[in-house]
Formats: C-alpha cells, structure tokens, sequence
C-alpha cells in the first residue's frame, strides 16, 4: 500500500507525515496537488499547513482544487482519508466531512499540547485505542473552532461519529480543556465512512519517540488497520 | 535623506562625472550605515570568527558551520552543516509592527535559502518599552502576530527568543530574529559570483513599488512622526510566497541548477545583484525592463531599489535556465532572465537607456568608514532600596521581564519540522538533526538592564548566559551569531556604549571558544524618547550527543539535593565567597529604582560551562536550571510545579551592603540550580571550577520553603503561577 501525502502550495506538515508514516512502517510518498493521484493510491492524507496561504477561508481555496475531486471520488470507493489541522479544515470545505473548522475563540494562533479522549475504539482510526482513553497530542492551529449547526450536531453524535473530544487529563469534557472554543469540545470527527476521518491535533507530531510523546501512532496506524480490514 | 556632499565627491571622483539619479539612489542606500556598517565596521574586527567547524564566516548572506559526527560512526564527521543568520527589523516594526516583524521573518530565511539550505528553526528577541505603557503593548502584541502568521504560514518552527521591557525602548522598539538552516557539503551555495556568461535569473514574486529606500530609512533616527511619514518604506509580506520560493529552492538545489544565489533585502534588487557579482570579483549586465513587476509604469530606480518581499537573484549557467523557470511555474512564482555576468562594470539599462554604469566593488566595499568620537560609561554608585523581601520576591516574580511568555510562545508553532525535542519556555530548545545524530541547542537574547548598568561587563555576561543556557540542557557551545543594537553613534556617549558592547561579547565568546561567525548591526535606534540601552543579541548554538536533556523543573523525588553551582558571591560550603554581591542590572534594582555596580565574572567561564553540560547530562541528575534574570528567587520559583517542591536554605551575601536582597537577586551569569541524587559527585565535577552550595531537598508537595538567613518565605505553585501569568493576565 502506498499512502499519497496531498501537498498544495502552503502545505507545512507533508513533510513530518511522511517521517512519522515512514517509522511506523507505512509506505508514504508526496504527491503534488497538481500532477494527481497516483494509480496505486492505497490511503490518502491531507496534511496541515496553509494550503493556498488561506487568506480567504483555511482551506477554502484547497477544497476546490481538481484533485480534491479525486479524493472525494476515492473516500466514496473505500480509499481511507485522514485530514490533520489544514487537511481537516480542506476536509470540511470540500464535503468529506461535516461541519467546519473556524477562528479560535481566543482569535490567536494556539501551538500547545492537549488532552483528547477517544470516543470510540472500533474505527481504523482508534482501534489502537480503548473507547475513554485520554491521549496527548499538540496542536497548532488559529482557525479549530468546531462549528456546526445543533441539529447536525445532534445527527453526528447519535450517529457516533465524534473521533476524538478535547478533555482533561482525567478524561473529563469540561469547557476549561476546550482550547478553541469547538462546540461540544468536538477535536475529530468521521465522515460518511469510518475510513474518512478529521481531526485538528497533529497526531504525526506525536508519533516520533526521539523528540517526545507517541500517543498519536494510533491514528496514523489507521491506514494499515483499514487496509487490512478492506 | 539623500547621498551626503561628502560620499558624493567620491563618487564624482571614481565615475568621472556626476552619477545618474539611479546610481545616486544605489549609492545612497548601499553605502547607509544599514548596508555598509560605516560606523561599526571597524569595531567588529574584535570577533573572533574563525574556528576548525567554521565553513563560511561573516559576509555571506547566512554563516555556514559544520557539525559533529555522532560517536557510532552513523554520521559521516563534520559533513552536515548548519546555516546561522541573525537580522534586525526594528524601524518597520516600529511603523507597521505586524508588517515590520512578518518581514524581518521573511528576510532572515530567504538568507538561508541562500546558502542551499532549509530553515528548520527561528529565535526572537524582542525589546519594547515599558509594559505598562499602552503603546508598548500595542507594539508587542502586532510584532508576536506578525511572527507567528509569516513563521507558521511557511512552516519553520520558532525555537527559542527572549522578550524584554525597558522604558528606553519607549520610542524604537527591537525586533531580532535569528534562522538556522540546515544543508551539507553537496548543496552549499554562496553568494559569489563564478562565472562571466551564467545568466541571473530572478525568482519569486513580481516587483512593485514597495519598501522604497528601506536602506536609508534604517539609518535614520525614528522621527516622531514616523509611524504616518514612513510606511511606505515599509514592506508588506507574503507568506505564502515565501514558502512556494522555499520549495522552489529546495528544487533547485537538489537538481544543482544554481551557481551562486542571493536573497533581494535592503535596497532590493539592485543591493543584491551588484554584491553578489562583487563578491565575485566580477560585473553584470541588467535589463531592467525585463524584471517582472505587479504594478504598471515603474521606472529603472523603483524596479532597482524597491524592496518588494520573496524574491531571490540566482546565478544559473545558460543551459539550466529552461529548467530552473519550468521550477519556478510549478511553484506558480514569477521568473525573469534579468540579465548576464560579465567581467566588467556592474551596469544596468532600461528601455535601452544605460542608467547604471560602477564598478560593482566601488559600489559594495567603497563607502569610507567612520571615526567616531567615543565616551566611556561610568561606572554606576552604589544607592540601593529598602524593601520588604515579600514584596520584593513578588515584584520580582511578576515583572513582566521574568514572567512566563507562554503568551508568545503559544502563537508560534514551535512543533512544525518534528526535530523540536525542547521548546520555548526553558533555558535553551533542543533540535534534532538526526542526519548528524546531534541535538542541536539553541539560546537567543540580550539583558538590557545588565548593558545599561555595564555595557562592556553586561555583553560579556549577555554571552555567558547564553551559553550557560545551552549548558543547562548537556550541550557546548558550537557558535554564534550577534545582532547589534545602538542608539545614534554620533552621539559620543551612545558611541561608546555601543564599543563596549562590542568588545564585552567579543571577548566572551572568545573565552567560550563560541566564533561569532555573522551577524548584524542596527544603530540610530533613536527617538524623541531618547536612545536605545546598548543591545548585543546574541543568538548561539551548541550540540550534544542525543536529543535528550534534563528538564528545568523540579521532579517530586524526596532523596535528591538542590545543589547551586558557580555563585561567586555565595561560595561554597567550605570557603569565603570570591566575589561580592552586587545588584548592578538587575531586575530587583530596575523594579524598586536603585544601582549598583555589576556583578563580578567567573574566570574561567568556558570551564564552567564545560563542567555544567557534563553534570546535566550525568544519570545523578534529575533537573537543571541556569540562574539570571531575577536571580536565584525568580531560578527557585520557576523549578516549582504542582507536584514537586523545595525546601531550601540560602546563606546571606555577607559582603553586600543589603546581604539578603543581594543573594536572592543578583543576577551574576554562569551559575546553575541542579536537582540531583549525588551532591558529592557535583562537587567532585565543579572542584577547582566553580563553588558548590547545597541548598536544600526537594518535595513533594508543590511548595517553596525559602529561608534567607533568618528570614522565611513559603510561596505554593499556585501563588507562583499567579505571579507569573502577568503577560498573560494583561493580553487576554
């Protein structure tokens, strides 16, 4: 399997996925937004950053790139998806998941390590995991503010497609471990499929043992967990 | 301002005739104190930059110094090289401070892009006037911004930096930032010019009008009315250019394609084409018509000077220009074949027109150097406060120059890059650069109350600390680069403030063995409000082996010592102190208005700091923390967390004229706090280097014990967090 690292413009972290890919043994190649994707595309990530420098909306102008139709059509075959900070934000502009990722409700940039909780342990994404564990991974994002409306927010959660919840350290949702203001303390959520997945925290920045934690090998190791399951 | 009488007659001389309004305008900038160092030129010989790691020294675009290899023989000895580059943008952060410290970014890394390098790393230090101001404020808030938007965007990781206050910074704030790039043997660039022939080619995005005369704007002093009267020299950037132009040039150097490359910075075009041809000994011909330009009808001066951002001059053979433009469409960046190298005069047309015709040298290397009138600073009296010790822990504690800057640190993505094993908020970052196998640390920042109290002994001890520093985390200094910040120097008494800052860093890296190997200079940062203290930002490296370093807090092990090493005044268990407590610079005097003269040095500071890298690193060692600003009060109280504690006892300065004032807040460098299991050990490791104190034990319940002879002062973690947050209270 091969995963294809989407790398626009103002991309900033195609580069760190492919390391932290590379040392869980996951075959990763960059792939240039413009030369498409390529034949033997197995899992697909949108990496963070600042796609076309977003100075209209994070990740509207990514959104509708022509090989975000590409990708749309692979989530919608089966390919799994991971859209990590800029790529979650690309990920909601551009449909493959709900909901949107806007300003921080301190309306500055937030570099800083957080708790999450994992709502639910049977998708690629989590199955590292145990429903309720509290995991630390850092973000670094000015624009993760969830927002939804409630009605969609109400479907989403009945429907179980809440990844990840910003918590405190005893796994507790309250509104002091929400850092950006995301309704419901939402940090990660599922598309249509549970082999598409968002999330703002940088699960690649918490995979290398040699500069810190590696509680987000997990996530990453959800290209292999849906490649086997598929 | 326009060329001086004086420059003019030289120039007359050399051409033979009057020069051209666009000649006039190139002389104009590139021989301003900005450019040409007139003032300062003859000072900086003082640096030592030479040194068996020393690849490329000062006067290339970025210093270039080779690595360690790693003891395993996994990486090739000294094959992996690290770019430093340090550069100031104080004037445009005063005008336009968002703007202004966006492109100080952009500039420092298109410096390293230069070399064949990729950034990996930023520093800031940053200098406003008083906190409680509303427009110092206003300053600090657009300057963190702006970093952290131009910074994140382009996805290089700010490390390490320092934030300071101080009323004279009032009316010119200081704005220093520091790269390191990383590259090796086989990609290394240079700014010299190879070959008469090879085409210049320019990339990056189209000129327009802005940032005219930034050159000569920097050499000025900030007029009151500077923030309306000057914003069009103030340049406006993009980040989403530069990391397309950072991408590009990664390309283009893993295909070889560039000969020598130069990034367009003062005085824009023109500055950079005509240096890198005189660095080469060589000319150039420029058709200024065939610049790519965003805004229609410039003329040969505006497409020569202007200081638009993103743009690099690169020398590329004739063959490879095809490829190095099919390079820059891919990355959706503007390329324009601007002309050729020659062997003659730097010359430029337009519209068939010759408006620029000198000799490319004369240009870069003629303008006369300044002999400047000089006065030594005296030395300050000793006039100190009578406080009461709670109060004076808290103010010390809280002043915003000791206070946590997780405000600022928490806007820069510091993670980006995933080398960063140490981030912002302890004594020095760590970085891995897993190609040497080294951890790379990083130390950046100045003292102002030390140069204003001393400027010759503040700048020795401004290099100390930084290397101390790097110390604290188990690495040695590598390296150095300094940023230079002085008020007007016609002034005689600002002149010599700024020689003894010169000469005080010179001489402390010296010892350190640390070669200063670039830099830069800033000087008329002067205002109504008056001159700026003496400002010698020194941003230094050092390595070790592994990226792992003892942590800056106190862990809850109830069996391990709090030992103090290298405190001259205190001394050691066993002996009279060496030196005497003095207060001189330090926050405690700056808080409660007094002076004092400057503490006294250690003698051998290379050996100290030899000595604490090696303990840091011992398995006895459980935490260290290098001991400055705020001295051993603010050192103890950050060691403090929720769990962990001390309980410690500090012997008074007996010497001191205010002996318990004197040991908790004298700010003399070169001394550590280290947690450890084995005090003897420490001892053993710091006889003969330094005195060795054992203060006290660690605990397990989040509290400072403090007693100061039979003085008692108890602080929790919270008290201390709170003291702390003043940043943070203030700007949220």
């Amino acid at each position: 399997m091969t995963v294809a690292i989407i790398r626009f413009g103002g991309s900033n972290c195609d580069r760190d996925a492919e390391r932290a890919l590379e040392h869980l043994e996951i075959d990763a190649e960059i792939v240039w937004h413009e030369d498409g994707l390529p034949a033997e595309t197995s899992g697909i990530m949108l990496p963070g950053g600042f796609s076309y420098g977003d100075y209209l909306r994070a990740g509207a102008m990514a959104a509708r790139s022509p090989i975000m139709a590409e990708v749309r059509e692979a989530a919608a075959e089966g390919t799994p998806v991971l859209g990590v900070c800029n790529g979650a934000q690309i990920g909601c502009e551009s449909g493959l998941t709900e909901g949107a990722f806007t300003t921080n409700e301190s309306a500055r940039f937030q570099c800083e390590h957080v708790s999450l909780r994992v709502e639910r342990d049977d998708t690629p994404w989590t199955a590292a995991y145990d429903e309720g564990d509290v995991i630390d991974v850092p973000i670094a994002h000015g624009e993760g503010r969830y927002e939804i409306d409630d009605e969609r927010l109400a479907e989403l959660e009945d429907d179980d497609r809440v990844l990840f919840r910003y918590c405190n350290e005893d796994g507790e949702t309250d509104p002091e471990a929400n850092p950006n203001g995301s309704k419901h303390n939402v940090a990660g959520v599922l598309g249509e499929h549970e082999t598409v997945a968002v999330l703002m925290p940088h699960p690649e920045r918490a995979t290398l043992p040699d500069v810190g934690p590696t509680d987000g090998q997990g996530v990453l190791r959800g290209f292999e967990a849906a490649d086997g399951g598929a | 301002m326009s060329l001086a009488d004086s420059d003019r007659e030289l120039v007359v001389d050399e051409l033979g005739r009057e020069p051209t309004q666009a000649e006039a305008a190139l002389f104009e900038n590139l021989w301003s104190e900005h450019c040409a160092y007139r003032s300062s030129r003859p000072l900086l010989s003082a640096f030592d930059s030479e040194g068996e790691q020393v690849v490329i020294g000062p006067g290339d675009d970025a210093a270039v110094v080779a690595l360690p290899g790693s003891e395993d023989g996994g990486a090739e000895e000294g094959s992996t090289y690290i770019t430093m580059g340090i550069e100031s943008h104080n004037h445009p952060s005063y005008v336009d401070p968002f703007d202004g410290a966006a492109t100080g970014v952009g500039g420092i890394v298109r410096d390293t892009l230069s070399m064949g390098a990729y950034p990996i790393a930023l520093a800031d230090s940053l200098y406003f006037g008083g906190f409680d101001r509303e427009h110092s404020k206003y300053l600090f808030e657009g300057v963190v911004e702006g970093i952290s938007h131009y910074g994140n965007c382009i996805g290089v990781p700010t490390v390490a930096g320092s934030v300071d206050f101080h009323p004279d910074y009032e009316g010119n704030p200081l704005v220093n930032v520091a790269c390191v790039g990383l590259t090796n043997e086989e990609r290394l660039v240079t700014a010299e010019a190879q070959e008469p022939g090879n085409k210049l080619v320019l990339v990056g995005n189209g000129t327009g009008r802005d940032g005219l005369g930034g050159a000569s704007f920097a050499s000025e002093d900030l007029a009151e009315d500077a923030e309306t009267e000057d914003r069009p020299a103030v340049q406006v950037g993009d980040p989403y250019a530069e990391k397309l132009l950072i991408e590009a040039n990664e390309q283009l150097i893993d295909e070889g394609l560039i000969e020598s490359a130069r990034d367009l910075g003062a005085a824009g075009l023109g500055g950079a084409s005509s240096e890198l041809v005189a660095k080469g000994g060589l000319g150039a011909h420029i058709e200024l018509e065939r610049v790519h330009q965003r805004e229609p009808n410039m003329n040969a001066l505006e497409i020569l000077l202007a200081e638009s951002q993103e743009r690099m001059c690169y020398e590329v053979e004739p063959e490879n220009v095809d490829r190095v433009r099919e390079i820059a469409e891919r990355f959706d960046l503007g390329c324009s074949v601007i002309g050729d190298v020659t062997a003659e005069n730097y010359t430029c047309t337009f519209e068939g027109e010759t408006v620029v015709d000198v000799d490319a040298y004369f240009l870069g290397e003629g303008a006369p150097m300044n002999d400047l009138p000089s006065e030594e600073p005296a030395e300050p009296e000793t006039d100190l406060p009578e406080v009461d010790l709670e109060s004076a822990v808290e103010a010390v504690v809280s002043s915003p120059n000791t206070a946590s800057k997780r405000w600022v640190y928490r806007q820069y993505d510091h993670e980006v890059g995933v080398r960063t094993s140490v981030g912002p908020g302890d004594d020095a970052a760590i970085i891995a650069i897993r190609e040497a196998e080294q951890g790379l640390a990083i130390s950046s920042g100045a003292a102002p109350n030390w140069t204003t109290a001393a400027p010759y002994e503040g700048a020795r001890a401004v290099a100390l600390e930084n290397a101390t520093n790097i110390a604290a985390k188990g690495a040695t200094p590598l390296a150095a680069v300094d940023c230079l910040n002085g008020g007007n120097p016609e002034k005689p008494d600002v002149y010599g403030g700024f020689e003894g800052i010169v000469d005080g860093l010179a001489d402390m890296c010296s010892s350190l063995s640390a070669p200063v190997v670039g830099g830069n200079v800033s000087l008329y940062n002067d205002s109504v409000a008056g001159p700026i203290p003496p400002t010698p930002t020194l941003a230094m490296v050092g390595t070790k082996a592994g990226y792992d370093a003892p942590p800056l807090s106190v862990t809850p092990d109830e069996g391990s010592a709090l030992v103090l090493v290298g405190d001259l005044a205190l001394g050691s268990e066993d002996g009279a102190p060496d030196g005497e407590a003095r207060l001189g610079g330090s926050e405690y005097l700056a808080q409660f208005d007094g002076s004092d003269a400057f503490p006294a040095l250690p003698d051998d500071p290379a050996a100290v700091v030899e000595t604490l890298a090696a303990v840091a690193d011992d398995e006895a060692t459980l935490a260290v923390h290098d001991v400055s600003h705020g001295g051993l009060a603010v050192a103890l109280a950050e060691m403090v967390t929720d769990e962990a504690g001390l309980e410690v006892s500090i012997p008074t300065a007996a010497s001191a004229a205010d002996p318990v004032a004197a040991a908790l807040f004298h700010e003399q460098p070169g001394r550590a706090l280290i947690q450890t299991t084995d005090p003897d050990a420490v001892r053993a490791a710091f006889d003969g280097v330094a005195p060795v104190l054992e203060l006290g034990a660690a605990t397990a319940d989040g509290r400072l014990e403090l007693a100061v002879g039979d003085r008692e002062i108890e602080l929790t973690a919270a008290d201390i967090a709170a003291h702390r947050e003043t940043i943070e209270r203030e700007l949220e």
